[in-house]
């Protein structure tokens, strides 16, 4: 059937200034200073009034019944005005501060939580696991649920050393940035993909070759196909992202690995990627026991531990990596001592190091 | 809803966390392919795997991106999740919106897909979650007809995000949103024709603390930085002392030691030309410190995730433009049509820029896009000696010297 009707292409998003309350077209660019009110709430002040902010957590997941909700609330409490953050938050925009402890108890009596500003635990970003993806190595949704019901507490309080972000990524693509949080959790693969008979009829061998971060991957021209060569691969599914006909998934082996001490603000030390500390834990549906149990000691050491200020990976810039391992005890694996192409510079050059209980 | 039991589900509806499972089932009322995801998640719970299969070519008329084809593994059982294809709305800048724009985008998810979206997508997107090849084009004609479009998806260029900017910061070093929104319509066709190598990113943050993780996760990541003096209020200085606030502390973490404190006077004082402009400062005190006044950003090029040569953090390639509204911000224009020129011509298929340049060189890549070398483009300059010489270095070389002149790069301080 033809469709008769086509709609007009590149319109471009809606204008954001068409979106703005009043308070904030008024004080565009001329904000002076915020404060940390309690909590989940902000007080931004400019040249033109009072801005106060309530940030509420969210599963990013979210049915329109929900969105209706939010847009009854932000009518009720906000002149119709709300906005979402990049880590999923919810942000409702009041300029009545009388409003707030209502819009707050109205909120949370329907089971969103308040929080997530100044030094607290930020809401988990992720990305879309067994819901939507074909490539997961392990669910996101069900894993960032199990933590945050684990870490609830710190969502709710301001009071930690710096700001927390832990993040999630269900498979090496690593859709959003996991790869500088201070504490990331990512899906993972241990065994090497499966060629599929009739493999050249679904995919360009030349970008399957091209498309192995280690050479792994040959031609095979007697079967059409491709050899992988098990030594050189290391699971990263780049070859099943271009050919479907390389499945790596694998109920009994797929799990998740864990690393700490990124950040992507230039702040102090400056932004840094995440260093592996616990390199395989298994998949365990649907609560992830393994799992909870590790990020909460993770977070746990560094809340005890580290200095007023500082990130996760600034704490441990501090004491260093070696003495990490001792307080975080975790055992350090051939695992964690790069092989890749940018390894040699992560090698110790120096005869300064800490001696820890085991080593 | 039909009562069924979902016993691995049911567990991650516990706990204080809004749970993704209770938002599935507002959908699944009304939805019968939500109430198939429930099921089908079940199974992948039970299974410890994935019940997703690759992507297919799907899309609307006249566009080659902002659909992402979605196909389950088991039509046949889930006949309402063969086809449960993604649609990438174009976020407004900031991600504000009235409620009624809210409701509008809802109304349409109502009539066309499964209810579930995700408010939003790392990219920025709003993502709406599930529907069949047939919706596609009549859901895209509803969305255009209330003023959305789509975003990026594939080859081409990312929808491009921005921080809250001068809507609600008063660090914001340049207008964020209106650079956001202008980037984006300017580039509708690389942004809705996938048309490249690979997929390119252009994330956007107004100051150095760069609240979109530009520096991680964009091709091209755009950072607010100011050139003079961080403005100090004395005044306020005091406030925060009579208040007991611990300014030894700020001092202390500054990573280039250039703030004075004299405790007597209740007085701060920074060492501006040694100042890199972390914010650690300003993010502590922002009653009294704010940012400089002579503004603009710096560009980074570069930056990924791991697949497939590693992760890169973007690189510094310009250590200060400035964005005017005024001329439509043609400098960054010039420059990012040039960068993209480059890349298209030398990349491989899935390579990014950064690999790009990380393979052919920097100097080349500064070269092809007519920027000059400066110190703030590295941490410390080559360790190595080997580097090559051009004809044109020769040329250059021979010139200066017929007109008597000292060759430039063999000065010696006398």
């Amino acid at each position: 059937m033809v469709n008769p009707y086509y709609a007009k292409t590149d319109i471009g998003p809606p204008y954001f200034w068409d979106m703005l309350p009043e308070i904030i077209k008024n004080n565009y660019g001329k904000w002076l200073y915020h404060e940390h009110v309690k909590p989940g709430v902000l007080k931004h002040v400019g040249e033109a009034g009072e801005l106060y902010t309530v940030r509420v957590g969210s599963p990013r997941l979210l049915s329109i019944d929900t969105l209706r909700w939010f847009a009854d609330i932000a009518d009720k409490y906000c002149d119709g005005h709300l906005r979402f953050t990049s880590r999923h938050n919810v942000e409702f925009l009041l300029t009545d501060p009388s409003k707030i402890d209502a819009l707050i108890e109205e909120v949370e009596a329907a089971g969103w939580p308040v929080g997530g500003t100044g030094k607290s635990l930020k809401n988990l970003i992720h990305t879309q696991g067994w819901i939507h993806c074909h490539s997961a190595a392990t669910d996101a949704s069900g894993t960032v649920k199990a933590v945050m019901d684990d870490l609830y507490e710190y969502f709710k309080k301001d009071d930690l050393p710096a700001k927390l972000k832990i993040s999630m990524a269900c498979c090496l693509n690593m859709c959003g940035a996991v790869h500088c949080s201070d504490i990331a959790f990512v899906g993972v693969h241990r065994k090497i993909p499966r060629v599929q008979e009739g493999l050249a009829n679904t995919c360009e061998i030349p970008n399957v070759v091209a498309s192995c971060p280690t050479g792994a991957i040959s031609p095979n021209p007697k079967e059409k196909s491709v050899i992988i060569n098990e030594e050189k691969c290391m699971y990263c599914g780049n070859c099943f992202s271009v050919c479907p006909s390389l499945p790596i998934a694998d109920p009994e082996n797929d799990g998740i690995a864990v690393f700490v001490g990124g950040k992507v603000s230039n702040t102090r030390s400056g932004p840094a990627f995440s260093k592996l500390v616990i390199p395989f834990i298994p998949n365990e549906p649907p609560r992830w026991e393994k799992l909870v149990v590790a990020i909460r000691n993770l977070v746990e050491i560094w809340v005890k531990d580290a200095k007023k200020g500082e990130r996760y990976g600034e704490w441990i810039e501090r004491i260093g990596w070696e003495k990490f391992f001792e307080k975080a005890n975790l055992p350090f694996t051939d695992k964690h001592i790069d092989d890749f192409i940018f390894s040699v510079p992560t090698f110790r050059t120096t005869t300064q190091f800490k001696f820890t209980n085991n080593k | 809803m039909t009562e069924k039991k979902r016993p691995l589900l049911d567990e991650l509806k516990k706990g204080k966390w809004p749970s993704f499972v209770t938002e599935i089932e507002k959908s699944a009322a009304k939805k019968p392919s939500a109430e198939a995801l429930l099921d089908l998640v079940e199974r992948s719970y039970k299974e410890n795997r994935v019940h997703w299969k690759h992507g297919g070519i799907v899309g609307v008329r006249g566009y080659g991106g902002g659909v992402i084809g979605r196909y389950c593994d088991l039509p046949e059982e889930f006949p309402h999740l063969a086809e449960f294809h993604t649609i990438r709305v174009n976020q407004p800048s900031g991600w504000f919106y009235t409620s009624d724009a809210l409701r509008t985008l809802c109304n349409i998810w109502e009539k066309h897909g499964s209810g579930l979206t995700n408010m939003h997508g790392a990219t920025g997107d709003a993502i709406l979650l599930g529907t069949t090849t047939e919706h596609l084009q009549d859901c895209f004609n509803d969305l255009s007809d209330a003023g959305f479009d789509l975003g990026g998806s594939g080859s081409n260029l990312r929808t491009p995000s921005a921080c809250v900017g001068p809507a609600r910061c008063e660090y914001a070093c340049f207008d964020t949103l209106d650079l956001c929104h202008h980037i984006t319509n300017a580039y509708q066709d690389e942004l809705h024709r996938p048309m490249w190598p690979y997929k390119f990113k252009i994330k956007i943050s107004g100051c150095p603390n760069d609240c979109t993780a530009s520096i991680a996760r964009a091709d091209l990541s755009i950072i607010g930085t100011w050139r003079d003096a961080i403005q100090v209020n004395q005044e306020a200085v005091k406030e925060y002392v009579d208040n007991g606030f611990d300014v030894k502390a700020v001092q202390r973490a500054c990573p280039t030691k250039c703030i004075s404190f004299d405790a007597e006077k209740k007085e701060l004082n920074i060492d501006n030309e040694n100042c890199t402009r972390c914010m650690h400062c300003i993010n502590e005190m922002p009653k009294a410190l704010r940012i400089g006044k002579e503004k603009g950003a710096t560009i980074l090029l570069g930056g990924k995730a791991t697949i497939v040569q590693s992760a890169f953090l973007g690189w510094v390639i310009k250590p200060f433009i400035k964005l005017d509204k005024e001329d439509g911000y043609q400098e960054l224009h010039d420059l990012l049509e040039k960068i993209w020129a480059w890349w298209d011509e030398h990349a491989k298929v899935r390579e990014r820029i950064g690999e790009l340049i990380y393979r052919k060189g920097m100097a080349s890549f500064l070269k092809a896009v007519d920027l000059e070398p400066a110190p703030q483009m590295v941490k410390h300059p080559r360790e190595n000696p080997y580097f090559f010489w051009y004809p044109e270095d020769f040329a250059a070389e021979k010139e200066v010297k017929e007109a008597g002149k000292q060759v430039a790069g063999t000065e010696v301080a006398e």
